[in-house]
């Protein structure tokens, strides 16, 4: 099965560089062949969409141009990538306007876009292409009773339709049993972490980030598991910042799901980049051997 | 104490306390000085009028505003609703008003974390994320590089670096936008940039795409259209 793939800013080369190391690692294991765009670029993420309409959406065509030209679909595991990309896809259909526009200004740059890619979330890719069966069949590290809380986030599942319910979605939660874990009940696993306003406004974001620990610690989860670079970031790196702000003690590692199917495939917690996590992971993986 | 002796003190207190106080005021004062008089005159340039929900139901994020029903779904639904100045359910009722100046001066879109709950919960499918999108480059279009939150500017320093580099850099945004917003409150950032820093999460070097020209052709391109479509708009 083979894969344009669009690992955005974040896991190449940013704070979630694990993302993209264990995403690629999984992706070996599971004989997914992930190729990466050649010369990708930002995709404009929220900013752009927030600056201007025409050139954000020549921002993510001109990454769907380049998988086009190879034919094949693009795969992102980063959330934000992915309703980007998805937005401007659609956008693009329906906006004969835009589409023209768009067409114009890729031709400046000597490409076109014909709108024949599909934008795929690696977690959907995953769940339907390799699916819970040939996973449960790979799994060489016994995780039966480590408890998770699957949190999905937002830009995953929403805007829907898309492969799983915008509120209350169960794929990856089923894909977590496959594993052999247990998942929490987490109420909240589809709430904002506030996302990028924790630069701006760190007291709005870290209230949010404050009610998704403490629904998860409250059901007894050992680890969170989430799907994008940013609520890892939020989660994990200013967990320490809630501690301080609620007076609260919470000690969640927080991983991507990447990083859980790669240790219950057996692979090391080094080559999942599981060290990076500013919340320790350590004590969790050594428990699990 | 001679005359000389007392006046020597005195410029000595001033300047040790004169110095360092001009440094503080030059990093956070000017930049916000500087922001908010811009954002006075942006203000005072901005009329009412009736052509205001025209003008947002012809951008793409703002069509489907006259099915709103007022129900309040998307209030209701947002995590950051108390945060803003306009509820989302006001705004639309604001922009149907053509209350133009306070809807493009508020807060409220730059408190939108864009997790599309109202979108997915609307009954009559208006799309309430996308439209605080059209909101927010309405206020960019109208001077509004600075307001009640730093999104604006977080914003346009985001868009700047992917300009320049094809790629984000997240050290380079942290800086530009502490310095044009808050040079201070790098500091308060310090001990979570180290803790990064030291797990290998923060890449000093900025990451650039190969064919930086094919981009800049292309958003050269996608400006000019803009700007001629803008042209015969006026003109009409």
């Amino acid at each position: 099965m083979r894969y344009a793939y669009y690992p955005g800013c974040s896991a190449s080369r940013g704070g979630a560089e694990a993302y993209g190391q264990s995403t690629l690692a999984v992706s070996r294991a599971l004989d997914l062949e992930l190729t990466e765009i050649e010369d990708w670029n930002c995709c404009g993420s929220t900013p752009y969409s927030s600056v201007d309409e025409l050139i954000s959406s020549c921002m993510s065509a001109r990454n769907l141009a380049l998988a086009e030209k190879m034919g094949l679909d693009l795969v992102t595991a980063c959330s934000s990538c992915y309703c980007t990309l998805r937005r401007a896809n659609s956008m693009l259909q329906h906006h004969s306007q835009l589409q023209r526009d768009v067409q114009e200004a890729l031709a400046a740059g000597g490409l076109e876009y014909h709108g024949k890619v599909q934008v795929r979330h690696l977690a959907e890719v995953i769940l339907n292409d390799v699916g819970r069966e040939a996973i449960a069949a790979k799994v060489r590290r016994d995780l039966t009773g480590l408890k998770v809380a699957v949190y999905y986030g937002c830009q995953i599942v929403r805007p829907g339709p898309g492969f799983d319910d915008p509120e209350f979605p169960q794929s990856l939660d089923r894909l977590t049993e496959s594993l052999g874990a247990r998942v929490v009940p987490f109420p909240l696993k589809t709430r904002c972490c506030g996302g990028s306003l924790i630069i701006p406004e760190e007291s709005v974001a870290l209230g949010l980030i404050h009610k998704l620990l403490d629904s998860a610690a409250a059901h007894g989860a050992e680890c969170i598991i989430t799907v994008c670079p940013l609520c890892q970031t939020n989660l994990d790196v200013y967990q320490g910042r809630v501690n301080k702000k609620f007076k609260t003690h919470y000690d969640i590692p927080v991983l991507f799901f990447t990083q859980l199917v790669g240790l219950a495939l057996g692979l090391s917690g080094r080559e999942l980049g599981i060290d990076k996590g500013i919340v320790s992971a350590k004590r969790l993986v050594s428990k699990y051997k | 104490m001679t005359m000389e002796v007392f006046l020597g003190i005195l410029i000595g207190l001033g300047i040790l306390v004169g110095i360092p106080a001009l440094i503080g005021l030059l990093l956070t004062g000017t930049v916000g000085w500087y922001n908010k008089h811009k954002t006075a005159q942006a203000k005072s340039g901005l009329g009412n009028g009736t052509g205001f929900l025209d003008e947002v139901c012809g951008m793409l994020g703002g069509d489907g505003i006259c099915n709103c029903i007022q129900c309040g779904t998307c209030t209701g639904s947002c995590p950051n609703a108390n945060e803003m100045e306009y509820s989302p359910r006001r705004m639309i009722a604001m922009v149907r008003a053509g209350m133009r100046k306070e809807v493009i001066s508020s807060d409220s879109m730059w408190y939108c974390a864009s997790c599309y709950l109202c979108t997915e919960r609307c009954p009559q499918g208006v799309p309430v994320t996308h439209l605080m999108y059209s909101l927010r480059q309405l206020a960019f279009r109208n001077g509004f590089s600075y307001g009640p939150t730093g999104e604006p500017i977080m914003n346009r320093a985001f868009v700047d670096i992917i300009d320049r580099n094809g790629r984000v850099h997240e050290v380079s945004l942290m800086l530009t936008y502490y310095m044009q917003s808050s040079p201070l409150a790098v500091l308060k950032m310090a001990p979570i940039g180290l803790k990064m820093l030291l797990r290998g999460r923060m890449p000093l070097r900025p990451d650039t795409i190969k064919d930086r020209q094919q981009l800049t052709a292309i958003i050269t391109k996608a400006r000019a259209l803009e700007t001629a479509r803008a042209a015969v708009e006026v003109a009409s």
